[in-house]
């Protein structure tokens, strides 16, 4: 690489991007009346594409340069910022990974947004590329400092998504989303500080072999797990996330099932594990019975619900719980298949909230009694659906398989029972899945509005099915992702061991 | 033989201010209304000279005496504060030309109550610095009774004058105290002195008056209702120049005056930080008037600068300028963006009056946006820094319940910030605003655009000249 900077272009594309749409819209304010706003709309969409699109391939580009066989990171840039804060980005498999994840589901957000966003849509495609840059930059930041702006810089134009495109409780969720997760990542600001004036830098690699005493460590592992467990999110605070789901629009819900869950994931194996291993082992006891807590009764309250995205949210809850029963199980099974775990269920989340989207932009409701008998006039939407479920679930040949028998294999190396609980939660998924799915696509048609309901159209059908292609994949080829992940997930547990 | 060149040097921009404002008052008086248009840019230029000035004798230097010494600490904070100053008085013209009450006195008395922020900060003697602290008051009393044949604003001036004359005597008996038990008015004879009970008990009360001045908590009561009621390029200019100068004054006499007995007040300073911090966020989450919003948030932001000064010279005095920096910046912005709320001839100041602004004045709307972000310290804008820098003085000098105390007041203030964010941007639209003037809407852009953009990248810069400008304080 001769000293491209690859990694800023693709953080800064989106931003780039939005800028420019925001000028052209404004030059173009003055000749612009009612009834051109839509084709203005569509136009801005499209740009939005062309954009993110044009990240996906530069992210792509990074890939390629990308050496899975090495652990450290690389493609790094460097350069001094303000007192011992630099500007410094890299990437390692881990990070990899979920920025081609965040790179992917962008551009399909934006395409699923095609028909149900209709209202100030050029401001709607400005913010989704600025949560792709804070999205991105999150992953890609070797600093400190520089990953807590991006970290809490993504909550702006995700309470903004929500609020202004979302359902009608939006303020109170996008207030709520916002409140939770700032106060969670306030505290980690403080131990952030904390941790920059003891070492004396906010460098990742330097703060990984710094070595923190251990009453600090207890500290400073709680105030990151405050951030973190927000975030990904974790019983019991993770009650924000029904509510800015089911608010959210659907490429909302897919973004934040996708992409900002997996935030909270990525900084306990980023920080918290490497950083501070005399806590994380001291608290592995309470993250195993918290993650248990979390996939049995958040299955439970799924199978509850009257409402399909509220359903799926609580699932995402369940599922959350498993990345963090790996990562706490400090071996390599655990973590390596914590990492997938989230990547997984980035995309199996994500296609299942735009599966119920396809149904609602059609009947403006999410209740699942609403619906029954589907399969009668959308059988392709039927199929797909019920690849998800299936997915969702966890059958062996779909990634969700891969993920969650890992993570139970790593879980049950350190304790037989955390993994005895999260087999549990196995069971009750099926459970509220499959009756998801049945109360939804089986049957008879009781709703009369439903007779004349039509199969999916060409731009959904783009959106999930490449979805459903990687969800095989990777449920058939899971080394596909492990030879990218596994460098980085022995290095997290070598830092751990002291090495 | 006295270095005459040296002393005017040290003095020149407070000099250069007395010299105009005099001249200023004669050509009032010879041109009479004809100087009312005039005298804003006049006053402008005269301040934004004077800042000029500041810079040009950045190193400082010392005059009559001992009375009078300036060093890079100072310097800095009134260059901020002339600047700052011209830019209000720029804002002011169109709201008071719009309300015939354009008048050259106001224009004189700005530059009257820079002349008290120069004084004060220039102080090296308890007497100067009750002169400056005073001039500045008396100008601003008067400023905040502009409007005249407005009760609201006859209302503001007397309640400021009455509050802030009990807040004088404070300082007043507080400064003869130390005096007495000093034997000296001298900043720096203080210092050396033996310290005593009686000295302590004159420190306590010069904290109390200078608090008031900050309008920190709990003397901060007449913050609300003075910003409320004072015509709003009157409150615009509270906010920022004296705000700004009466901190870094604040925070001189604790470090040179009683920088030796640091554990004697730190307990004091962080009591009142956290009280300013936790009753002006919580003050703001009810209000509906803006100018009453911004007022408690002003006081919650002092608490979060209190912090930097209750730290110690050491730790606290480069944050402190780098935060009232952004602060006073955004500050301004934001009281430029009230300027702009003019609807059918009259102003208009209910929080619900922005509501949808993002649809009718979308650039005004995203730099007000900006503003609260930054002021609100979320990154990635630059106010974000100035919490950050405060943070790190608090935690360097041991005060982890300050800093989490400040954690906590930032999740509740955001509270109100995010109002004002939902009410621009998700709330239907009310009636478009009628266009304002151009330095107004330019003050609110430029702002935005400071604070939030050229302060994140250049950081470093801003940090630098506030760095090396704590680094001119006496150890």
């Amino acid at each position: 690489m001769g000293g491209f900077p690859i990694l800023s272009a693709m953080t800064f594309l989106p931003l780039a991007g939005a800028l420019i749409i925001m000028i052209v819209r404004a030059a173009t304010a003055g000749s612009r009346d009612e009834t051109q706003a839509g084709s203005e709309g569509r136009t801005a969409l499209m740009a939005g594409l062309i954009i993110s699109g044009a990240t996906f391939l530069v992210s792509l580009a990074a890939f390629a340069y990308y050496n899975p066989a090495e652990p450290g990171y690389q493609l790094v840039e460097q350069y001094r910022w303000y007192q011992n804060i630099s500007y410094k980005m890299g990437v390692d498999g881990l990070s990899i990974a979920l920025v081609l994840l965040t790179t992917f589901l962008t551009p399909i957000c934006l395409l699923a947004s095609w028909n149900s966003i209709n209202k100030r849509v050029t401001e709607y495609v400005v913010a989704f590329l600025v949560l792709e840059t804070f999205m991105i930059g999150v992953f890609t930041s070797l600093d400190l400092v520089l990953f807590y702006i991006f970290f809490e810089a993504g909550l702006i134009p995700m309470f903004l998504i929500i609020g202004i495109w979302g359902g009608p409780d939006k303020i109170y969720a996008a207030f709520k989303f916002f409140l939770y997760t700032l106060i969670g990542s306030l505290f980690m600001l403080v131990a952030v500080v904390y941790m920059y004036q003891a070492a004396g830098s906010s460098d990742f690699e330097v703060l990984e072999n710094y070595e923190f005493a251990r009453s600090a460590q207890t500290w400073l592992w709680l105030a990151f797990m405050a951030s973190f467990a927000v975030k990904l999110p974790m019983w019991p605070v993770h009650t924000w996330l029904p509510d800015a789901h089911v608010q959210a629009p659907t490429a909302g819900s897919v973004v934040l099932a996708g992409v900002l869950l997996k935030m909270g994931g990525y900084g306990f194996l980023r920080f918290s594990l490497p950083m501070f291993p005399d806590a994380s082992h001291l608290f592995q006891p309470v993250m195993f019975a918290l993650a248990v807590v979390a996939i049995v009764y958040t299955s439970l309250v799924a199978w509850r619900q009257t409402d399909m995205k509220k359903l799926i949210a609580y699932s995402s809850v369940a599922h959350m719980g498993f990345v963090t029963l790996g990562v706490f199980s400090f071996n390599e099974a655990g973590v390596q298949g914590a990492i997938f775990q989230m990547l997984s269920h980035g995309i199996i989340s994500g296609a299942l909230f735009l599966i119920v989207g396809v149904v609602y932009d059609r009947m403006h409701t999410r209740e699942i009694s609403a619906y029954g008998g589907l399969v009668h006039r959308m059988p392709i939407y039927a199929s797909l659906f019920m690849l998800f479920t299936m997915a969702n679930v966890g059958l062996p040949g779909t990634s969700g398989f891969i993920g969650e028998i890992l993570t139970m294999v790593g879980g049950y190396q350190a304790s037989s029972w955390a993994a005895f609980g999260a087999a549990l939660g196995v069971i009750f998924s099926a459970v509220y899945m499959l009756t998801l799915y049945r109360r939804t696509v089986f049957g008879q048609i009781t709703n009369p509005k439903l007779n004349a309901i039509k199969d999916m159209n060409r731009i959904e059908l783009i959106c999930i099915v490449p979805l459903a292609l990687l969800t095989i994949l990777f449920g058939v080829a899971p080394n596909l992702i492990f030879n990218i992940t596994e460098g980085s997930a022995l290095r997290v547990l070598n830092l751990m061991a002291g090495g | 033989m006295l270095d005459y060149t040296a002393m005017i040097l040290a003095i020149g921009p407070e000099l250069w201010l007395a010299a105009t404002a005099l001249i200023g008052v004669l050509l009032g008086a010879v041109l009479k209304d004809k100087f009312n248009a005039l005298a804003f840019k006049f006053g402008a230029l005269v301040l934004f000279a004077a800042a000029a000035f500041s810079l040009m004798n950045y190193q400082g230097g010392e005059a009559f005496n001992g009375l009078v010494r300036t060093n890079t600490f100072v310097n800095f904070a009134k260059f901020v504060s002339y600047a700052i100053g011209g830019v209000t008085l720029l804002m002011s013209e169109g709201f008071l030309k719009r309300h015939n009450t354009i008048r050259y006195e106001y224009a004189l008395l700005t530059i009257f109550a820079s002349l008290g922020i120069g004084m004060m900060l220039s102080a090296a003697d308890l007497m100067t610095l009750y002169m400056g602290v005073e001039t500045l008051s008396l100008s601003s009393y008067v400023m905040a009774a502009f409007h005249r044949d407005s009760i609201r604003s006859s209302e503001a001036g007397l309640k400021y004058f009455v509050l802030g004359s009990l807040a004088s005597g404070m300082l007043l008996y507080g400064a003869s105290l130390v005096y007495g038990f000093a034997g000296s008015t001298e900043y720096v004879a203080i210092a050396a002195a033996e310290p005593s009970v009686g000295m302590m008990f004159g420190m306590v009360l010069m904290i109390v008056g200078l608090a008031f001045k900050v309008s920190a908590a709990p003397m901060h009561v007449w913050t609300p209702d003075v910003y409320e009621g004072s015509p709003t390029p009157v409150a615009a200019f509270f906010a920022t120049a004296p705000k700004m100068a009466s901190m870094v004054v604040f925070a001189n006499v604790m470090y040179t005056v009683f920088g030796g007995v640091i554990e004697q007040w730190q307990l004091i300073l962080s009591i009142i930080a956290a009280l300013s911090m936790i009753i002006g966020s919580l003050g703001a989450l009810t209000q509906t008037n803006i100018k009453r919003l911004l007022g408690y948030s002003s006081i919650a932001n002092i608490g979060y600068a209190l912090v930097a000064v209750a730290a110690g010279q050491e730790f606290g005095a480069g944050p402190l300028l780098v935060f009232m920096t952004l602060y006073v910046i955004a500050s301004l912005g934001l009281f430029a963006g009230v300027l702009s709320m003019r609807r059918r001839g009259g102003m208009v100041e209910g929080v619900n009056e922005l509501g949808g602004l993002m649809r009718k004045r979308p650039w005004l709307a995203i730099a007000l946006s900006v503003l609260i972000f930054s002021m609100a310290g979320l990154p990635p804008f630059g106010g974000f820094f100035g919490k950050w820098e405060v943070l790190n003085a608090g935690l360097d000098a041991g005060l982890l319940p300050l800093a989490v105390i400040l954690v906590l007041a930032s999740v509740v203030s955001l509270g109100y910030y995010l109002r004002l964010i939902k009410i621009m941007w998700f709330d239907e639209p009310t009636e478009k605003f009628e266009a304002i003037d151009g330095s107004v809407t330019f003050t609110v852009i430029a702002s935005a655009v400071l604070t939030g953009v050229v302060f994140l990248v250049f950081i470093y810069q801003l940090s630098g000249w506030a760095g090396n400008a704590a680094a001119g304080l006496p150890i």
